[in-house]
C-alpha cells in the first residue's frame, strides 16, 4: 500500500499558527495518518485535551474515513452545523486531506501535520519512500531499485565515494541504493546494465505542478 | 613559463600535487601564503570546492589568485551546489580566465556541513560533468546550442580504492575515464599493498593516476577519520606508530609517515605520482616533499 507520511508539527507551531482563533474543529482521517499514528482518533482526541489545557474551545471533532475522497464534502456536509460554529479547522491529515477540506469549505484552516513524502508501508509502522515520481523511470536499468529516490544524492551512474561497507554516507543504517543496485544486476548477470553511461536527467518531463488529463476518447470510466 | 599540468602528466615524471582549501571569509592572506610556499614544488594546486559542504571562498577565485601568483591551479568543480547551467558557465568562465585543468566531483553531502538545511543540487554528477566539459570542447552546451568561443581543459576525477565494497566504485571509476577523465587523484591510501593491487587493476585503463596523501597530525585524527571520512581507512600499524611518538613530536612522525609513503610509491613505480592534502597544515608539505627526496 502506498501511504502519504507525516509527522505532527510541535504545539508551539500549532498553537502559533492557531493564534487569536479560539474556536477550534479537528478533523482526522481514518487512513495513512492513522497508520502513521498522526491524526487517527487517537491523535485527535490527544489534540483536543492539548488545546483544551491551552484554554482553546474545542467545537467538536471528526475523524473522516479517507480526507483526500470527494466523499469528504458529504462527511462535511452532515457536521455542517458544528463546523459553522469553529472560527478555524485544525486538520490533522496529509496535505492532500487538508486542501480537499480548503476546496469545500470558506473556512480557515490549518495543518497539523507536516506531510513529508510518499512512502511503501513495508512493516506494520514502517514506510519508505521508494519512488519520487520522476517522470522518466528509470528502474528497468537499475534492477528494480530507484536510485533517483533511494540514493541520498539521486545519482544514476553509480556509488559516490562516500559509501561505507555499503551503507550511505548520510547514515551508517541506511543501505547505499547502488550497493544494492550493484549486488542485484550481479545475481541477474546483468552488470552491463550499470556500466552503460546515463546521460543527464530530464528534470522537466511534466512541469510542475503536474496536470494530466485521460483524453476524452481513451476514458474507460 | 612552467609546464602546464597537461604538460607535466605527459611529460612521465612523477607528479607531485597538492592543495589549498579556501578561507571562510574575505581574508585572503594565509591562502596565498600557501599558494606562495606551493606554487615551486609542487606541479599544480587543487582549490577544494565547499570542502565537506562547509561554505567558503569559492574554489574559482582561489585558482585565479594561483594563477595571477604564476602558479599552476586545478579547479576543484562539485555537483552539488550549482545546476548545469551554472557549472557550464563557471567552466566558461574560468577558460577565459586562463584557468586549465579542472577536477569533476560529485561532492559530499549537503546534510555533513554547515548549511545542513539547504537544497542539494546534484543536477549533473561527476561522469556527466566530465561529459559536459568534453561537449563545451566541441563547441556543443548541453543544450545542444552552438557556443561562440569554445574551452578546452585537461580534465580528472576520483576515485576511492578503499571503498567497501570496491566493485561498484570501479565500474563508476571506467565510466569516468570513458566519460574523459586524463587524471585520477585518489581518496587518502595508507595501505600500499591493497593500493597495488587497486593499481594493477588500474594500469590497463589511458589515466594518470595520483596517489592521495592526507598528513597525519595525531593518533586521534587517524581514529577521527576512520570513523568519520567516508572511504579512509587508516591501518592500526600505522595509528600505534602515531600514538607511540613522543608528546609534541606527533606532527614530525605525520610528516616521516606522509615522506616515507611517497618515496615507497615513487621508488616503485607503483603510480604516476601523489597529490598531498595537508587539510590545514599546508606549510609542512615542503617538509613533507624533503622527507619524501623529492
Ligand atoms: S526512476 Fe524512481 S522516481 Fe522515477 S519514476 Fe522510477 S521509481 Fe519513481
Ligand atoms: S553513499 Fe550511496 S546512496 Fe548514499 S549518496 Fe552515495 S551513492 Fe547515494
Amino acid at each position: 500500500m502506498i501511504r502519504s507520511i507525516t509527522r505532527q508539527k510541535s504545539m508551539e507551531e500549532i498553537e502559533r499558527l492557531l493564534g487569536d482563533y479560539s474556536r477550534v474543529f479537528i478533523i482526522g482521517c481514518g487512513t495513512c495518518v492513522t497508520l502513521c499514528c498522526t491524526g487517527g482518533l487517537p491523535e485527535v482526541l490527544q489534540m483536543k485535551e492539548k488545546l483544551e489545557v491551552a484554554n482553546r474551545l474545542v467545537i467538536g471533532y471528526l475523524v473522516l474515513p479517507v480526507a483526500c475522497d470527494e466523499i469528504t464534502q458529504e462527511a462535511l456536509a452532515v457536521n455542517q452545523s458544528a463546523i459553522s460554529e469553529a472560527q478555524v479547522l485544525l486538520i490533522m491529515t496529509c496535505a492532500f486531506g487538508v486542501q480537499t477540506v480548503a476546496r469545500r469549505l470558506e473556512r480557515a484552516v490549518i495543518p497539523a501535520l507536516d506531510t513529508l513524502f510518499i512512502g511503501k508501508e513495508r512493516g506494520l509502522g514502517e514506510f519508505h519512500e521508494v519512488c519520487s515520481q520522476c517522470g522518466i523511470c528509470i528502474i528497468g536499468e537499475t534492477g528494480g531499485i530507484c536510485p533517483v529516490t533511494t540514493c541520498h544524492k539521486g545519482l544514476v551512474n553509480g556509488p559516490c565515494g562516500g559509501t561505507r561497507e555499503g551503507k550511505c554516507e548520510i547514515d551508517p543504517q541506511k543501505d547505499c541504493a547502488w550497493t544494492l543496485i550493484y549486488q542485484r544486476l550481479e545475481n541477474l548477470g546483468k552488470l552491463d546494465l550499470m556500466r552503460r553511461y546515463q546521460g543527464p536527467r530530464n528534470h522537466q518531463v511534466a512541469p510542475r505542478p503536474g496536470v494530466f488529463f485521460v483524453p476524452q476518447e481513451e476514458r474507460s470510466i | 613559463m612552467a609546464a602546464s599540468f597537461k604538460e607535466t602528466l605527459a611529460s612521465g615524471k612523477f607528479i607531485v600535487t597538492s592543495e589549498v582549501g579556501p578561507p571562510k571569509g574575505t581574508n585572503l592572506e594565509k591562502m596565498i601564503h600557501h599558494i606562495a610556499l606551493l606554487k615551486d614544488c609542487v606541479a599544480a594546486i587543487n582549490l577544494t570546492d565547499h570542502q565537506s559542504s562547509v561554505m567558503r571562498y569559492p574554489s574559482l577565485g582561489a585558482a585565479l589568485l594561483v594563477k595571477e601568483q604564476g602558479g599552476e591551479p586545478i579547479l576543484q568543480m562539485t555537483c552539488r551546489d550549482r545546476n548545469r547551467l551554472a557549472l557550464q558557465a563557471d567552466l566558461l568562465f574560468a577558460y577565459s580566465r586562463g584557468i586549465r585543468n579542472v577536477l569533476c566531483l560529485t561532492g559530499d553531502s549537503i546534510v555533513v556541513g554547515d548549511h545542513k538545511e539547504a537544497r542539494g543540487v546534484f543536477d549533473l554528477d561527476s561522469s556527466q560533468l566530465l561529459a559536459a566539459i568534453r561537449l563545451l570542447e566541441k563547441g556543443k552546451d548541453l543544450g545542444g546550442n552552438e557556443l561562440d568561443g569554445t574551452v578546452s581543459f585537461c580534465a580528472g576525477a576520483i576515485v576511492t580504492p578503499e571503498a567497501n565494497p570496491l566493485e561498484p566504485q570501479l565500474i563508476k571509476f571506467e565510466k569516468k575515464i570513458e566519460a574523459g577523465a586524463e587524471f585520477i587523484q585518489t581518496q587518502a591510501i595508507y595501505d600500499l599493498d591493497k593500493f597495488r593491487d587497486f593499481m594493477s587493476y588500474a594500469r590497463q585503463f589511458p589515466v594518470k593516476i595520483l596517489a592521495g596523501i592526507i598528513l597525519l597530525t595525531s593518533a586521534p585524527m587517524a581514529r577521527y577519520m576512520n570513523k568519520n571520512v567516508p572511504g579512509v581507512r587508516v591501518p592500526q600499524e600505522l595509528i600505534d606508530e602515531m600514538a607511540a611518538a613522543p608528546k609534541g613530536s606527533a606532527l614530525g612522525k605525520g610528516i616521516e609517515i606522509a615522506g616515507r609513503m611517497i618515496r615507497e610509491i615513487k621508488e616503485e613505480r607503483i603510480c604516476d605520482g601523489v597529490h598531498i592534502m595537508a587539510i590545514g597544515k599546508e606549510e609542512v608539505v615542503p617538509e613533507i616533499l624533503k622527507e619524501a627526496g623529492l
